[in-house]
C-alpha cells in the first residue's frame, strides 16, 4: 500500500488528537496512584547521635538485642561511658555493653559523658572492601549488610572494621552486625534503638529526604564522625563529640 | 599445507587440556556463584529481600496509639511525652497483631526508673536525677509518681 503525504498527515493528526484527549482525561480522572513499594534509590540512611542527650540507660542496647535476636554477650550497638582526666587520659567502661545501664561513676569529679556506638554504615567501608566473596556490601540505600547465606565466616571484615562493630555469630558461624534495622526502615518504621531512646539522643536520618530534619540539624550544629582520619565516610554523625573518643 | 599441519599436531593436546580446564572453571563458577550475583553491585540481589523479610519485635509508637489513645494523651501532657510506649513496656509487635493472645507484662518498676533517673556524673546536668536510696527510702517510684505523667 502506498501512503501519500496527505494520508500520513490525516492519520497522524487523528492519532495526535486522540493521544491528547487521553492524556487530558487521565489528568482529570487522576493518574494511577504512586506505588507504595519501597524504592532503594530514594533513600540514603544514616544516624545522628546527640551525646548531650544520652543518659546511658541502655534502652537502645536492650531493644536492639530483642529486635534482632542478638546472642548474649554480643552487641550490635552498645554504650560507652567516658571519664576523662585533665591530661586527656580517658577511663572508658561499658559493663556488658550497658544492656542494664551503668553503675555509679567511678570518677565522679571528672568530665564524663556517654557515647552510644553502632555500625557507622560507611560509604567507603573497609569491611566491604576486604570481603573475599562479596557477602558484605553496601546497599543502594546506604546500609552495610551481610548476606548470611553467602558469608564464609573468615572474619576478615571483623578485623577490618575500625569501629569494632562486627562479630562472628556463635550459632550461625557467619558474621553479624547492625543492619540499621533494614527490615523496619524499609517499611516506614524507625530502628529499634531510635524507637526506644527515651531522650531522642539517637535519630535515624534519610539524607535523600528533603523534609528530613537532618538538613536543618547539620546546618546549625557542630558534628563529627568517629575516626575521621580513617576516611571511611561514616554516616553516623555525633553532635559535640569530645576529642578523647575513639 | 601438510608441513603446517605437521607443525600443529603437537599443539592439539595442550589445546584440549586448556579447553577442558576452561570448561571445568565455567562449570564450577556456574555452580558456586549465586543467581543474579552482580546485578546491582558486588552482592547477591536476593540478600536485600531476605534481610527485609525478618519479623519485627517492636510495633512502633503509631501502632500503640491506634488503640491506647487515652494513655497517649496522659503522657503527652507530662514530662514523659517524648518516651515511646515500648521503651518501658518492651517489644509488643505480637500484642499488636493479636491483643488477646499476647498480653503485655507490667514493667519491672524497681529497675526501670533507676536505669534512667539514678544519679550519675556522666548524665547531662539538666536531666532529672535522684539518688534512689535517699529519695524514696526503698519505696517503689510508682507509689508516688504516675509513670505516664510523672509529676506528683
Amino acid at each position: 500500500m502506498e501512503i501519500s503525504r496527505r494520508d500520513l498527515f490525516h492519520v497522524g493528526g487523528k492519532l495526535l488528537i486522540l493521544a491528547s484527549v487521553g492524556a487530558t482525561l487521565e489528568q482529570i480522572t487522576g493518574a494511577a496512584p504512586p506505588s507504595e513499594a519501597y524504592r532503594t534509590a530514594d533513600h540514603w540512611w544514616g544516624m545522628l547521635l546527640d551525646i548531650d542527650k544520652c543518659i546511658g540507660c541502655g534502652n537502645c542496647v536492650r531493644a536492639c538485642s530483642k529486635e534482632n535476636n542478638v546472642p548474649e554477650g554480643y552487641f550490635r550497638t552498645w554504650v560507652e561511658r567516658y571519664q576523662i582526666e585533665e591530661n586527656g587520659q580517658p577511663h572508658v567502661d561499658s559493663p556488658n555493653g550497658a544492656i542494664e545501664g551503668f553503675p555509679p561513676a567511678t570518677h565522679p569529679d571528672l568530665k564524663s559523658f556517654f557515647v552510644p556506638k553502632l555500625c557507622n554504615h560507611c560509604v567507603d567501608s573497609p569491611c566491604v572492601q576486604v570481603c573475599p566473596v562479596g557477602a558484605t556490601f553496601i546497599s543502594p540505600d546506604g546500609v552495610v549488610l551481610v548476606d548470611e547465606t553467602y558469608c564464609l565466616g573468615c572474619r576478615y571484615c571483623v578485623q577490618a572494621c575500625p569501629y569494632g562493630c562486627r562479630y562472628l555469630h556463635p550459632a550461625k558461624d557467619t558474621v553479624d552486625k547492625c543492619t540499621l534495622c533494614y527490615h523496619r526502615i524499609t517499611q516506614g518504621l524507625t530502628t529499634a534503638c531510635c524507637e526506644n531512646c527515651p531522650t531522642g539522643a539517637r535519630q535515624l536520618v534519610d539524607f535523600k529526604n528533603p523534609q528530613d530534619p537532618v538538613h536543618e540539624f547539620l546546618r546549625h550544629n557542630k558534628v563529627q564522625v568517629l575516626k575521621p582520619y580513617m576516611a571511611t565516610q561514616a554516616k553516623v554523625y555525633y553532635k559535640d563529640l569530645d576529642g578523647a573518643v575513639r | 599445507m601438510r608441513r603446517i599441519l605437521r607443525d600443529w599436531a603437537h599443539l592439539i593436546r595442550p589445546a584440549l587440556v586448556l579447553m577442558a580446564g576452561l570448561a571445568l572453571f565455567l562449570a564450577v563458577r556456574a555452580a558456586v556463584v549465586p543467581k543474579g550475583f552482580g546485578k546491582y553491585g558486588h552482592y547477591r540481589p536476593g540478600a536485600l529481600e531476605m534481610i527485609r523479610q525478618k519479623p519485627i519485635a517492636y510495633a512502633g509508637q503509631d501502632t500503640c496509639i491506634m488503640c491506647h489513645d487515652d494513655e497517649a494523651k496522659t503522657r503527652a501532657a507530662g514530662k514523659h511525652a517524648g518516651v515511646h510506649c515500648e521503651a518501658c513496656h518492651g517489644p509488643l509487635a505480637q500484642h499488636a497483631e493479636d491483643p488477646s493472645a499476647h498480653k503485655p507484662q507490667l514493667p519491672d518498676v524497681a529497675n526501670l526508673c533507676r536505669r534512667c533517673h539514678e544519679k550519675d556524673a556522666a548524665k547531662p546536668a539538666t536531666f532529672p536525677q535522684v539518688v534512689t536510696a535517699e529519695h524514696s527510702g526503698g519505696q517503689l517510684c510508682n507509689t508516688c509518681h504516675q509513670p505516664h505523667n510523672p509529676h506528683l
